[in-house]
C-alpha cells in the first residue's frame, strides 16, 4: 500500500514527445507520399509553385521522418522507459523536469525554423545534413539538453546496473552527437568572407574527404537514429508487453558492443566505384557484410524471447507490431550487407532498390516500433485502456500490405533499373535510353505511391486511437503489468 | 617525415587497432560467460528490469541498499 507522498512516475515530458511524434510522423510521411505521387506523376510538381516542387519537399520529409518522427519517439520513449527501468521518478528532480520541458520548447522551435528554411529553399546540399549553422547549433543545444536529463536520471537512480535499453540509449546519444558535430563543421562565409548571407555556410571539408566524412554521418545517422535507439525500445517493449524476459541478457551485452564496433566502419558503401580510395571501398564492404551479425544477435534475442509464447500473436496486436518489427529488422539487415557487395552494388546503386531497401528498415522496424511503443506507452501515461482493439488490428494489416507493396515494388524496379542502364547491344552500345526506363518503371512508381499512402492511412488511424485513449477510452484502476488493456 | 612513413603508420595502426579490439570483444565474451559458469555473477537476472518495473517493485540489485531500505520504511 502506497502512502501518501508515494512517488509516482511523472509522463509530462514523455506525453509531449508523444504528441510531437504524432503530428510530426502525421508531416513527413504525408509529403513523403506526396513526393511517391509526384515521382509517378510529375505534373504534380506543379502545384504549389516553388514551394511544391520535388527538390523543395524531399528533405522535409526525410528530415522530417528522421529527426521529426523518430527523433521524437526516441525522446518520448526515453522519457518513459529511462524512469521504469532506473526506477526513478522526473517528479523527483524539478532540475531535469525544468531541463526536459525546455528540452521539448527548444525542439519545437528548432523543428519550426528547419522546416521553414527548408521550403525557402536554404539548405547546405549534404543529405540528412542540409539545415543551415543556426539551425545546427539550436540542435546541438537541444541534444546537449538531453544529455542532462540522460545522465542525471542516471545519477539518481536507484537501480544499480543500468538495463541494456539504456546502454542503446546512451549510445543513441553519444553517437549522434559526434556524427553531427563533424558532419555540420562548417565555415560561414559572410563571416569569413563577407560574402553571402548571414546564415549560408560551406563544408569545412572539401572534395573526396568531403564525401567520406558526409556518408560516414550519412550512414551512421542510419545507424544511431534508425537502429540503435528503436534496438533501445524493443528491447523494453517486447518483454515488457509479452511478460517474457529477454532471452539471452549476455546476448544483449555483447550484440552492444559488437554493433558499436563494427556500425562506424560501414559507411564507405555509399561510395563504392567513386574516387574515394579503394581500401576505404574494401574495408566498408567487408564491415557491412560483418555488421549481419550484431544485428541478427539483437533481433534473434528477441524472436527468441517469444519462445513457447508465440499464442500471443494471435492475442495481441502489439506483439504482432514488435515480432513484425523484429522481423523487418532482420530483413533490412541481410539486404544492406548484399547491397554493399560490390558486385552487387554494380547494379544496385542510384536505382530504386535503395529506397526500397531503405523503407523496408523504417517503415517496418522503425514506424512499427514507435507505432507500438506508443500503443504500449499510452494507457499507462493516461491512465485508460487503448480506444479500439479492432482498429489497432486494422492498422496492422493496413500498413503491412503497404510496406508489402512499397519494397516489393522497389525490388522489382531497382532490379529492372539496373538491369536496363547496364544492357548493351552487340556492338556494345547501350540498348536502352533513360526515358525508356521511365516508361517500364512507371507501374512500379504509381504503386509504391499507393503502398505508401495505405502506410499514411494507418498512421492516421493510430493518431486517432491515440487521441481517443487520452480523452475518452474507459479508465483503469491500476496499471497492467504486461499486456496492454484494449477495448 | 615523409608520405611514405606516414601512409605506414596509418596501415599498422589501423590493423593493430582491429586487432586489438577483436580480442578485447572476445575476451569480453568469455567473461561474459565464465562469470556466468561459475556463480561469479548473473547477468540474466538483469533482464528483469524491465519486467518488475513498477515504482514500488523490488529492486533486482539497490545502487544503495540503505537508501532502498529507507524508501521501503516510507512506503
Amino acid at each position: 500500500m502506497q502512502s501518501s507522498n508515494a512517488i509516482n512516475y511523472d509522463y509530462t515530458v514523455a506525453k509531449y514527445f508523444t504528441i510531437s511524434a504524432i503530428v510530426l510522423g502525421i508531416v513527413g510521411m504525408s509529403v513523403g507520399v506526396l513526393i511517391a505521387f509526384q515521382l509517378a506523376f510529375p505534373e504534380l510538381n506543379n502545384m504549389f509553385g516553388e514551394y511544391g516542387t520535388f527538390g523543395r519537399l524531399r528533405p522535409i520529409h526525410t528530415d522530417g521522418v528522421a529527426f521529426g518522427f523518430t527523433v521524437s519517439g526516441i525522446f518520448a520513449t526515453w522519457f518513459y522507459v529511462g524512469q521504469r527501468v532506473l526506477k526513478v521518478s522526473m517528479a523527483e528532480s524539478k532540475f531535469l523536469m525544468f531541463i526536459g520541458k525546455l528540452q521539448f520548447w527548444l525542439y519545437i522551435i528548432g523543428v519550426a525554423v528547419a522546416v521553414v528554411s527548408l521550403l525557402l529553399g536554404y539548405t547546405t546540399s549534404k543529405e540528412y545534413a542540409e539545415f543551415e549553422w543556426p539551425v545546427d547549433i539550436a540542435i546541438v543545444v537541444v541534444w546537449v539538453l538531453w544529455g542532462i536529463s540522460i545522465f542525471g536520471l542516471i545519477g539518481i537512480r536507484r537501480e544499480k546496473v543500468l538495463y541494456i535499453s539504456v546502454w542503446y540509449y546512451i549510445a543513441t546519444f553519444l553517437g549522434v552527437a559526434m556524427l553531427y558535430v563533424f558532419n555540420n563543421m562548417e565555415v560561414p562565409t559572410y563571416f569569413v568572407s563577407g560574402m553571402g548571407n548571414w546564415f549560408h555556410s560551406v563544408s569545412m571539408y572539401a572534395g573526396s574527404n568531403d564525401a567520406m566524412v558526409q556518408w560516414w554521418y550519412g550512414h551512421n545517422a542510419v545507424a544511431f537514429v534508425f537502429t540503435v535507439p528503436i534496438i533501445a525500445m524493443i528491447y523494453y517493449f517486447l518483454p515488457k508487453e509479452s511478460g517474457q524476459p529477454v532471452f539471452s541478457y549476455k546476448l544483449s551485452l555483447l550484440s552492444f558492443w559488437g554493433l558499436m564496433f563494427v556500425y562506424l566502419w560501414a559507411g564507405g558503401h555509399h561510395l563504392l566505384y567513386s574516387t574515394v580510395p579503394d581500401w576505404v571501398q574494401t574495408m566498408a564492404s567487408i564491415f557491412s557484410i560483418i555488421l549481419i551479425l550484431p544485428s541478427w544477435g539483437s533481433a534473434i534475442n528477441m524472436l527468441l524471447t517469444m519462445k513457447g509464447e508465440w499464442g500471443q500473436l494471435k492475442e495481441n496486436p502489439l506483439v504482432k507490431f514488435y515480432v513484425l518489427a523484429s522481423t523487418f529488422y532482420m530483413l533490412s539487415t541481410l539486404e544492406g550487407p548484399i547491397q554493399a557487395i560490390k558486385s552487387v552494388n554494380a547494379l544496385a546503386h542510384f536505382t530504386d532498390w535503395i529506397p526500397g531497401h531503405v523503407h523496408d528498415g523504417t517503415l517496418g522496424w522503425v514506424g512499427f516500433m514507435i507505432i507500438g511503443g506508443i500503443f504500449h506507452m499510452a494507457p499507462r501515461m493516461y491512465k485508460r485502456e487503448i480506444f479500439s482493439k479492432k482498429l489497432v488490428e486494422a492498422q496492422f494489416w493496413l500498413q503491412t500490405t503497404g510496406i508489402v507493396m512499397y519494397f516489393t515494388s522497389m525490388w522489382i524496379a531497382g532490379i529492372t533499373q539496373g538491369m536496363m542502364w547496364r544492357a548493351t547491344d552487340q556492338y556494345g552500345n547501350l540498348a536502352y535510353s533513360f526515358i525508356d526506363t521511365v516508361e517500364v518503371l512507371h507501374p512500379y512508381w504509381t504503386l509504391r505511391a499507393v503502398g505508401g499512402s495505405f502506410y499514411l492511412i494507418g498512421v492516421f488511424m493510430w493518431a486517432y486511437n491515440i487521441y481517443k485513449t487520452a480523452t475518452s477510452s474507459k479508465a483503469i484502476e491500476k496499471e497492467p503489468q504486461y499486456a496492454t488493456p484494449m477495448a | 617525415m615523409d608520405m611514405e612513413l606516414i601512409r605506414n603508420i596509418q596501415g599498422w595502426g589501423y590493423v593493430s587497432m582491429i586487432f586489438i579490439i577483436t580480442i578485447g570483444l572476445y575476451a569480453y565474451i568469455y567473461h561474459l560467460y565464465k562469470s556466468q559458469r561459475e556463480g561469479v555473477k548473473d547477468y540474466e537476472k538483469y533482464s528483469n528490469m524491465a519486467l518488475k518495473d513498477d515504482i514500488d517493485d523490488s529492486l533486482v540489485e539497490a545502487k544503495d541498499p540503505q537508501k532502498d531500505e529507507k524508501d521501503n520504511e516510507e512506503r
